[in-house]
């Protein structure tokens, strides 16, 4: 084979400390080098055809560049080689940026160990084989995980692009986030009268299922086929017949169930629709306040159900579906604010998250959108907002900014005035972050036409002090320490992965940071894709973000979706592993290893053998290591293959 | 029971004067519970802020020489009953942690610093080793109608890296103490604000102030009297009331207890013990009204 070799300088990414002139020099005397130089941008238009036109002038079979990691630009090299007429597995990459120049600042050492990257690479080279992807049919029903506005906008953008759309939610209604709003920044636009029309198109839409009180148990396959177990939660209620009337809600007698959907400010009954506008709406029970299921008696829902719903024996249900892709948008939770001891820990009934303060000033929520104080029901004259409650706080475990807090702390402060015209609100930020459009003019507003008092300060402490609180901060500006009497204190507490996001990735097989939030493909150029193909992110699973961005997301995922679809047919991926049945034994320890179950048994003339399933095999080279025979290989990182390298690297 | 407890035991400067019946009845407390106390021999002042604010290396030579003192009895756990004391010498170790800085000190004193040393409050003992539980079933004279707020004060359990102990911003230690001996316990909603410490002497009006509401905290929460494990605390709130009531024109009359002196009580010890006429504050009345309590309920039983 014929090989040409390509060193990049990067620009001065890679020149500034490797001489890239001489690696190409060094290269010139390897076996089978007939060709090689040093490029300026090698990924640039005219590197690329540097290369396309050496591989014609010089009849190269095979290329190596040595320029930066090949999850930057392996892909581009790939098709240059592919348009010069070359199998795109007769390329390999020598990573001498994040390997060598970012790392190191001896030049000497540098240019020596991109040269034995580049022999690693071309002894390697010798060795490759064309490889040849099969095609495989898609299933183009799409999954979408969450139910919350950036599921929903990918759902009904997939649905009415034509795709089949199966959408599971955890809870009993879709909704998420936005539909416990009362309103939404910078536009104080009622949040369920924009969410709640499209909650209704889900509903309706023919291309739509929706298992609501649902969860993911099981995900098996790969792009284009994956077959999902869905575990439908006892719900108690038969949904099929359950018309929402609410009458059950009405006559329960167990009237101290948690509500989740109102952030428990208030009780609901054992049997309940979280909130009218719910979609689906239909009753479930919650089994940890209803009588009839703990003590086995009671029954009143039962005995008034119109439609003779109720089933108290009702079980689990599990359903697979069989989709192509799956979009996750399981949104985030909020961090849990009671760690911090000077807010008073849980302690004070009159201390509120922001998202309880949304259900207060919601006309839906508990108080008929009255602002009520938990402890004594009154109207409170002093609202304090504290910002950045697990935002921006190392101590806490949250370094991150959760970024939408500044907007609705301000929309808060605005619905607050609206609300209370004899009121005052303070409000105690680090800074304010309003950076998106018509955000900033948004905060001015709350400052200047709503006189909320905004103080540069972090709060110290909250004590009662009679029926009041007094809030203690320093105001950074003034350079004094500041008291409040407040009557009550909404803290604006930051977002965080939602509970089980991990669970959930481990499932997915898609990677994520240590704080939980899912990892997008590429921090700027891939937003929604994963690593794993054919899985995509939506919406805060991401990353903190607010209602405009996760709708953009949701949207931008429906359209990779689309065009993933637009074929009939996908490539696989030809680095996969392969059995040679001559040397296998049948031992089945690569059946036993193989983490995605993608090596079955199978008769070979009467002998067992084993043989890989390649749609399913994810090319880890675990059964490879596993084999005791040597039979499985790797293709594209076969044992002769890595030897090669192993040996150009040691040879002396 | 558990009756192996045996540490060394660092009064500090003020045991020997302003809290000395902080010092009586932690050595009672202890003796009744069957702690072993060893007196740190030969020991010397830890500084207190006044060597620290001048020289961190000085001020920890101070601390290393009284812990090599601790090991030099074949100790490693010193405990103390002064919170000042206590963080001084936690300091000095967590200091010696960096090698430059343990050079430093080593070259100002005799023999290098033993490390090993760990260092405590009798009131983390009391509660970690010993046991609230145990505490509990020790107590024969139960404190019957006393309603107390515990105030800890701001350098007793902070910062919370350093001194490891309860919950830096709501300290609960002394409040399940003080329930387990029978006391009714209001919640102090300022248990770990600063009383104005040192400042009593170069800046008075700050105690007056910073005191004066820990006070009127104290009485607006209904609690007869507080209990406090700081004799800076103790001293400002209890020696200066006076001057507080004088300054602020408040009426005051708050008995202010270390809160082994109530321990002693309801162990069974007597007043004289626990140096109850060491108090400013006179607790005669609030004393007379419990064992008028017990009696009550002798004669009912």
């Amino acid at each position: 084979m014929k090989i040409g070799v390509f060193v990049c300088h990067c620009g001065s990414n890679i020149e500034a400390t490797v001489d890239t002139a001489a690696v190409a020099a060094a290269a010139r005397e390897f076996p089978g080098v007939v060709f090689a130089t040093d490029t300026m941008y090698t990924c640039s238009e005219p590197g690329q055809d540097e290369i396309v036109d050496a591989i014609k002038e010089h009849n190269l079979g095979g290329v190596v560049v040595a320029s930066c990691t090949p999850r930057m630009h392996e892909q581009t090299f790939r098709r240059t080689v592919e348009r010069a007429g070359l199998n795109k597995y007769l390329f390999e990459m020598a990573n001498i940026r994040e390997h060598v120049s970012w790392i190191g600042k001896d030049r000497e050492a540098n240019t020596n160990k991109s040269v034995d990257l580049v022999r690693m690479a071309t002894e390697k080279l010798l060795r490759n084989r064309a490889l040849h992807p099969k095609k495989f049919t898609i299933n183009k029903r799409v999954l979408i995980i969450g139910g919350g506005v950036a599921g929903i906008q990918a759902a009904l953008d997939c649905a009415d692009g034509g795709l089949e759309v199966v959408m599971v939610e955890k809870t009993s209604t879709i909704g998420g986030k936005m539909a416990k709003l009362d309103k939404t920044f910078p536009t104080v636009d009622c949040s369920s009268c924009i969410l709640g029309p499209r909650m209704v198109d889900v509903a309706q839409h023919p291309n739509i299922t929706l298992y609501a009180y649902s969860e993911i148990e099981e995900i098996k396959g790969y792009v284009g086929n994956f077959e999902i177990k869905v575990k439908k939660k006892a719900t108690y209620v038969d949904w099929k017949n359950c018309t929402g009337c609410g009458i059950c809600m009405e006559k329960c007698p167990s009237k101290k169930a948690t509500d989740t959907f109102n952030e428990e400010i208030g009780k609901t009954t054992a049997i309940n629709i979280p909130f009218p506008q719910a979609i689906p709406k239909k009753a479930k029970i919650d089994p940890a306040f209803c009588t009839m299921l703990k003590k086995g008696k009671c029954g009143i829902c039962a005995k008034v159900c119109p439609s003779g719903c109720i089933d108290y024996e009702m079980k689990d249900e599990f359903i697979t579906e069989k989709v192509g892709a799956i979009v996750t948008a399981t949104g985030f939770d909020l961090f849990d604010w009671t760690v911090y001891g000077e807010y008073g820990g849980g302690r004070y009934p009159d201390v509120i998250t922001s998202l309880q303060y949304e259900r207060m000033l919601s006309a839906s929520g508990p108080t008929g959108g009255h602002i009520k104080r938990p402890s004594d029901g009154k109207e409170p004259k002093n609202v304090v907002f504290i910002q950045c409650v697990g935002s921006r706080d190392k101590s806490v475990g949250r370094p991150y900014c959760t970024g939408f807090c500044c907007m609705y702390t301000a929309k808060q402060a605005i619905l607050t005035k609206d609300h209370l015209p004899q009121s005052q609100s303070y409000v105690f930020y680090m800074d304010i972050r309003a950076t998106g459009k018509l955000y900033d003019e948004f905060t001015r507003r709350a400052m200047e036409e709503y006189d909320t008092n905004y103080i540069r300060g972090r709060v110290s402490m909250i004590y009662p002090k009679g029926d009041k609180l007094l809030v203690r901060g320093a105001d950074t500006l003034m350079g004094t320490q500041v008291e409040v009497d407040a009557d009550l204190v909404v803290l604006a507490v930051g977002a965080e992965s939602s509970a089980g996001a991990s669970e959930l990735a481990e499932k997915l097989r898609i990677s994520y940071d240590s704080y939980g939030f899912y990892m997008e493909g590429h921090p700027k150029l891939k937003p929604v894709e994963t690593n794993t193909a054919g899985v995509y992110l939506a919406g805060a699973c991401q990353g903190p973000k607010d209602i405009p961005s996760s709708v953009g997301q949701g949207s931008a995922a429906a359209a990779k979706v689309l065009g993933l679809f637009s074929k009939d047919q996908l490539e696989s991926d030809p680095q996969v592993s392969i059995v040679d049945i001559k040397r296998c034994i049948g031992c089945g320890k690569c059946i036993q290893t193989c983490p995605f179950g993608a090596i079955k048994e199978i008769d070979f003339r009467g002998m067992v053998k084993a043989d890989v399933i390649e749609t399913i095999c994810q090319g880890c080279g675990i059964c490879t290591s596993t084999c005791p025979q040597g039979a499985v290989q790797l293709q594209h990182a076969t044992d002769n293959q890595i030897l090669s390298e192993v040996n150009a690297l040691c040879q002396f | 029971m558990n009756t192996s407890l045996n540490y060394a035991y660092y009064p500090g400067c003020s045991s020997t004067g302003t809290s000395i019946e902080y010092d009586m009845s932690s050595r009672a407390v202890c003796a009744a519970l069957d702690i072993k106390l060893n007196d740190v021999p030969d020991w010397s002042c830890c500084g207190s802020t006044p060597a620290h604010t001048v020289d961190h290396s000085l001020s920890s030579a101070l601390s290393a020489r009284n812990l090599n003192q601790v090991a030099s009895i074949g100790m490693d756990s010193c405990i103390t009953p002064c919170p000042s004391c206590l963080a001084n010498l936690k300091t000095a170790t967590h200091r010696m942690e960096d090698e430059a800085f343990r050079n430093k000190v080593n070259k100002l004193l005799d023999k290098p610093a033993d490390t090993r040393v760990s260092t405590k409050s009798v009131l983390q003992i009391l509660v970690e080793d010993y046991g609230i539980e145990n505490i509990r079933k020790k107590v024969v004279r139960p404190l019957k109608g006393l309603v107390v707020g515990a105030y800890y004060g701001c350098i007793l359990n902070r910062p919370a890296e350093l001194m490891q102990f309860d919950d830096s911003e709501h300290p609960m230690a002394m409040d399940n103490i003080m329930e387990a001996l029978g006391a009714t316990v209001v919640p102090f909603p300022l248990k770990v604000e600063c009383c104005g410490a040192s400042f009593g002497i170069p800046r008075k009006d700050v105690v007056m102030r910073l005191s004066g509401k820990l006070l009127d905290t104290a009485h607006a929460i209904g609690a007869k009297a507080l209990v406090t494990a700081c004799p800076l605390c103790q001293m400002n709130l209890d020696m200066r009331q006076n001057q507080i009531n004088h300054a602020n024109g408040s009426h005051h009359n708050i008995p202010i207890f270390y809160f082994t002196q109530l321990l002693g009580l309801a162990l069974g010890l007597t007043e004289k013990e626990m140096g109850m006429n060491k108090l400013c504050v006179s607790p005669r009345t609030l004393l007379d009204a419990m064992a008028n309590e017990e009696t009550i309920k002798e004669k009912a039983a």
